[in-house]
């Protein structure tokens, strides 16, 4: 007995700190309050969220993230530029090529590093597959979440056809670390152009085995048509990009405003929703898995299998190994990038990207040094967070589920 | 619908507010703003609002750490970057209409660093702002939730400033405890 009034009394205590975020009747105890995670298996990582339940309705959300916080802003500050690199994998780890394009192109910005047109080409190959290969994270998990096994298994399946290549390119399933300043890492392999123009061929029918088994599925569409609607001044207001914007009818994709990597060159459309809920945000993914695929067609038809991949300006990349043997210039060049790097002036520069989930931007504030004074990475999922309660108030908790998956949260990208 | 021509953000607004535009600055195709933080409200309205501007998607809020002497006298004037003070809180704000980036930049002081919240504008600043907060120890005045965020509610200390160590958690012993356990006082309950 007096166990359990001394749990009572700590749990009243802590309630007091929840005043002014949950309601009022929270606090008499008329609507109850509920933990959801952090190690619930559909909160796609460790996501906590506090819920204010009157019955089965949500009257509020409030998440709580921090759980995979890991200073990689912090550490990238005591590194010079290119070691920075394989930090940033780590925060999207569902499509760590996109954040390794993010901090390379600030970088690029910064020191005015330019990148040789194939390497561009290699860049928006890798990052069209790193797309794919992390809506299939989303499309598997997020049918699994509602319930729909066989799609998860599937989509694992060509999930791992892509890390192979990955693997192929960088020698890494997952952590490749690619793209460096002013190119990317080395040559791709030979074998590697068969295998992605035969996965191409695979992959497009599979699309249509996914939307056989979902689009037109009556359960499916029960649990999302007309659930979690987004209208478009919301998200706007709630800094939500990406795939999730587009699904509540905005046609805003940063390849398209402001092209980067030469996306300018290729031919793609922008898939729109309509109405803004979680079967429009889940159809608007699946129609840019087609367009990927077509962006990957076309940029497989004009990669030369010859040709510079990284940047020839010897003061930033270094030099191939050659010409170690031969020139004491290069080995000067070789010393000084692998010991102290590259200088970038004392200025700030905030460039954006697509990524699988949305914009991703990076501010990058240089020293005049060889490391940054700040770098900021603005990561889609963390306002994708910060915009669920918005999306769930006076949802159901099953709702909720669809909710967290639709609008494709990765957690490590969210705390960093 | 006729879109009005765009203008230039600088101009506009120093044409608007005749004292609040501290310095302009344009580096890699990129313009910042440099505005007295007493009218930042004003100057965010105005280019949210105004045709022409309609800078209506924030971004991102990020802040920069000029510690310990890159900033102050020693950038006055010089034609280098302009920075008064220590703290350099920055928001990003994009016109979808025009397709065109602009970077607010306003400055806070050592002692006590404080911004007014942007919060009433761009519902997304919550918790960019709050990042700020809780990393970079700047706060935001009229900010509805103003929590930590990334970091335990107990932290002591903002990890992002430039005079916080680059450290890790020290390994703890039984001659160190009490010292570590005096910066948690939440561990022990």
């Amino acid at each position: 007995m007096s166990e359990l009034t001394a749990t009572k009394a700590t749990w009243e205590g802590s309630l007091e700190a929840l005043k002014g975020l949950v309601s009022e009747r929270a606090m008499t105890g008329e609507t109850m309050l509920l933990n959801m995670g952090p190690h619930h298996p559909s909160t796609h990582g460790v996501l906590r969220l506090l819920l204010e339940l009157d019955g089965e309705e949500i009257i509020t959300v409030l998440p709580d993230i921090g759980f995979l916080h890991t200073g990689i802003e912090k550490n990238i500050e005591d590194k010079s530029y290119e070691k920075g690199v394989p930090l940033t994998d780590r925060m999207d780890y569902l499509s760590p090529m996109s954040n390794n394009m993010a901090f390379c192109m600030a970088v690029e910005k910064l020191a005015d590093i330019q990148v040789p047109e194939r390497a561009q080409i290699i860049r928006v190959v890798c990052l069209e597959l790193a797309r794919i290969a992390s809506h299939m994270v989303w499309l598997g998990t997020h049918a699994l979440d509602m319930g729909a096994m066989s799609v998860f298994l599937y989509c694992f399946r060509e999930r791992e056809k892509i890390l192979n290549m990955f693997e192929m390119v960088s020698g890494q399933r997952m952590m490749g670390s690619y793209f460096r300043p002013g190119g990317v890492w080395r040559d791709l392999p030979d074998p590697f152009y068969k295998h992605v123009t035969d996965f191409l061929e695979y992959f497009l029918p599979k699309i249509d085995d996914y939307e056989s088994i979902l689009t037109q599925n009556p359960i499916w569409l029960d649990r999302t048509q007309g659930v979690g609607i987004l209208e478009p001044d919301v998200a706007l207001a709630w800094g939500v990009t990406g795939s999730s914007l587009r699904g509540s009818g905005v046609n805003w994709d940063i390849r398209k405003a402001m092209p980067y990597s030469g996306y300018n060159t290729y031919e793609f459309d922008v898939p729109l929703g309509e109405h803004g809920d979680v079967y429009d945000r889940f159809y608007v993914r699946i129609l840019e898995l087609r367009q990927s695929v077509k962006i990957l067609q076309q940029a497989m038809k004009r990669l030369p299998k010859k040709g510079a991949f990284r940047t020839d300006n010897r003061k930033f990349a270094p030099p191939p190994r050659s010409e170690l043997g031969q020139s004491m210039e290069a080995v000067i060049h070789h010393f000084k990038l692998w010991t102290y790097g590259f200088d970038a002036p004392d200025d700030e520069v905030y460039i954006s990207l697509e990524s699988p989930r949305g914009e991703i931007g990076c501010y990058l504030h240089g020293t005049g040094g060889n490391k940054p004074r700040r770098v900021h990475f603005k990561t889609p999922s963390f306002m994708h967070v910060s915009a669920i309660p918005a999306l769930s108030e006076g949802a159901l908790i099953a709702d909720m589920i669809a909710i967290i998956g639709s609008v494709d949260i990765v957690l490590g990208d969210c705390d960093r | 619908m006729q879109i009005p021509p765009a203008l230039d953000p600088v101009k506009a607004v120093r044409d608007k507010f005749a004292d609040a535009v501290l310095h302009d600055k344009h580096f890699r195709d990129e313009t910042t703003l440099i505005i007295d933080p007493a009218t930042i409200t004003d100057v965010m309205l105005f280019l949210r609002n105004t045709p022409g501007l309609v800078y209506n998607f924030l971004s991102d809020v990020s802040a920069v750490d000029y510690y310990p002497n890159d900033y102050g006298h020693a950038f006055d004037g010089t034609g280098k970057d302009f920075r008064p003070e220590r703290f350099g809180v920055s928001y990003h704000i994009y016109s979808m209409l025009y397709n065109r980036r602009l970077r607010v930049k306003v400055f806070a002081a050592d002692e006590n660093p404080v911004v007014t919240s942007m919060t009433s504008l761009w519902p997304a600043a919550n918790w960019l702002e709050r990042e700020v907060m809780d990393m970079m120890g700047v706060q935001f005045e009229g900010h509805p939730d103003p929590r930590r965020l990334l970091m335990p509610e107990d932290w002591d200390g903002h990890p992002h400033r430039r005079d916080y160590p680059m450290g890790k958690e020290t390994v703890q012993f039984s001659f160190n405890v009490e010292e570590i356990m005096k910066h948690k006082p939440f561990a022990t309950e």
